[in-house]
């Protein structure tokens, strides 16, 4: 790939990334969405699965390039992609927040048109309570907050300049907290869903290979720079 | 009677009814004709899989939720917990159009004086069809409201004379791997059960319809029971036996996860699922996408009718 075509693979990257938010919205304005039985469940998932399926694609990258030199090129995708699993999954977050828990849309909505701008903060305390309550007593939204939290540091430490600030390593060291997040995700998918039903294997299987590729990298290299050491 | 809507409109082929459902439908709406005799079937056109005929002199009931609208049927119909036809709640109206729901026999068996096998329809003419609107709670704290057709469970009861003996009522549903998916992990047939006084109170229904229609098949055609104070899980559907029990029988979600279904498995909103509260539930009666998240109402709303029931009894053990 040359370096000259990497903004447009750039542009048509976060085109693709965007389409499922897009989709989303086109849904919610087209009617279909509020067609959907269950809205809010279907927001749910879809900004969850989407958030776990970036994720997943960052990840993809380090290993790909490994295995197919012509394909290193695509390191320069790999944050954007990640930035984008922090972006869908503060709309999971989100949807928690202002769908699921109670939040009361319509009336917030009301009384910022009537000029009351704090209406939205009035009604988020009034959830607030419940919010916490779900907090304390479920561990699949704890580990999902957790995982989130990760992804918010990762962002937020993700430009060039907070590396050059950071130091390589100890950005590095960060950032493999990335494995982490990929992991509570999973367990936060396990945690949820109904006992006998399997709906996470397939993602599971797809971070554990991930996971598993570096693994096995990382011994061969040990292994190869063992070799040499005895060599030599 | 088969009423053509739209006739002069051109049919849009995403609108032509795969050739599959079409012939479950013929099919259904052949047994429902013959099997109902007397009913006088006006069909209404399939929407999806929908075999799903009018129900005619049904009887209007005071049984009613005043306080919240009914949620509009495409939803009630497309939003189903069927696990035999697959794990996600849109799964059963896209694969149920395959269980044949005709010939369709319910063996009631056990500790009974007189049991019997019931042709359905026997067991469709046994009783006057009430229409009843009731709130419906899943256990994933969503809710509905939806009119159901169909009569007591106790009129059935009576019909076969239950020994002093029996303690419990068990519910078998179809299975059939030919014509379900049934997912692994999960222990089938499909089984629930009620204690003896809980299936024999009036509020207990051995659902035929929705809306006016029979069952559709995602539902839990051809035939179910209702028990609108328990989580939706007990309500079984697609029942071919009903076994009258000495002891608590096995139920399937028991079974699976003790700890988070209980055999009674009341709606009660002080005591939670482990996984999240029951203390409220979005209630899925309108088609807004800001849901209206209603307290969940102990019994679902129904405690003068059941609460006696459970009297004396410490409701955070027995859930």
């Amino acid at each position: 790939m040359p370096s000259r075509a990497i903004p447009y693979v750039k542009v048509l990257v976060h085109a693709l990334c965007l389409l499922p938010a897009l989709l989303l919205l086109r849904m919610y304005f087209n009617g279909t969405l509020a067609l959907e039985a269950d809205p809010v469940n279907y927001i749910t998932h879809f900004t969850g699965d989407w958030a776990l399926w970036m994720l997943l694609g960052s990840l993809t990258i380090t290993p790909l390039r490994r295995l197919v030199s012509a394909l290193s090129w695509t390191i320069r995708l790999r944050r954007m992609i990640g930035l984008y699993a922090f972006f869908y999954a503060t709309l999971h977050l989100l949807t928690y927040v202002l769908l699921f828990s109670g939040f009361d849309v319509p009336a917030a909505v009301a009384g910022v048109r009537a000029g009351h701008l704090m209406e939205p903060w009035t009604q988020l305390k009034l959830i607030w309570p419940t919010m916490l309550d779900d907090l304390k007593k479920r561990k699949f939204i704890q580990v999902g907050l957790a995982a989130w939290t990760i992804l918010l540091v990762l962002a937020v430490t993700s430009p060039q300049r907070v590396l050059r600030a950071m130091g390589g390593k100890n950005w590095q060291r960060v950032h493999r907290l990335v494995y982490l997040a990929g992991m509570l995700a999973c367990v936060h998918f396990w945690w949820l869903v109904k006992t006998g039903v399997r709906t996470p294997w397939k993602v599971t299987a797809v971070l554990s290979l991930l996971l598993v590729m570096r693994v096995g990298y990382w011994g061969l290299k040990k292994m190869k720079t063992g070799k040499v050491a005895v060599a030599a | 009677m088969l009423l053509l809507k739209d006739r002069e409109k051109e049919i849009p082929s995403s609108e032509i009814t795969p050739k599959n459902t079409y012939e479950a439908f013929q099919m259904n709406r052949r047994a429902l004709m013959a099997g109902l005799g007397a009913m006088g079937v006006a069909a209404a056109l399939p929407r999806q899989a929908g075999a799903e005929v009018k129900i005619d002199g049904l009887v209007t009931t005071p049984y009613a939720v005043p306080d919240r609208a009914v949620t509009p049927e495409e939803k009630a119909k497309s939003y189903n917990n069927f696990y035999e036809f697959g794990e996600d709640k849109g799964d059963p109206a896209k694969n149920a159009y395959k269980l044949r729901t005709y010939p369709w026999n319910v063996s009631v068996e056990g500790l009974v004086a007189k049991p019997r096998t019931f042709q359905f329809g026997e067991l469709f003419h046994l009783r006057p069809m009430e229409s009843r609107v009731y709130r419906f709670r899943c256990v994933e704290a969503w809710s509905m409201v939806i009119p159901w057709d169909g009569y007591s469970l106790a009129e059935l009861i009576k019909v076969v004379e239950p020994l002093p003996k029996a303690k419990f009522v068990q519910f078998i549903s179809v299975e059939n791997s030919k014509e379900e998916i049934l997912p692994d992990g999960i222990r089938w047939p499909y089984s629930e059960g009620l204690r003896m006084d809980e299936a024999m109170n009036p509020l207990t229904l051995l659902t035929f319809g929705s809306y006016g229609e029979t069952l559709a098949n995602q539902q839990g055609a051809p035939v179910r029971v209702i028990v609108p104070w328990k989580y939706g899980f007990k309500s079984a559907k697609s029942i071919v036996k009903i076994k009258f029990v000495e002891k608590m029988p096995e139920t399937t979600w028991n079974d699976l996860a003790s700890d988070e279904y209980g055999f009674y498995s009341n709606v009660n909103p002080t005591v939670d699922h482990p996984r999240w509260t029951q203390a409220h539930e979005r209630l899925l009666n309108t088609n807004s996408i800001f849901p209206k998240v209603v307290p969940t109402l102990m019994f679902n709303g129904y405690a003068d009718q059941v609460a006696s029931m459970y009297a004396g009894m410490d409701l955070r053990k027995n859930y």
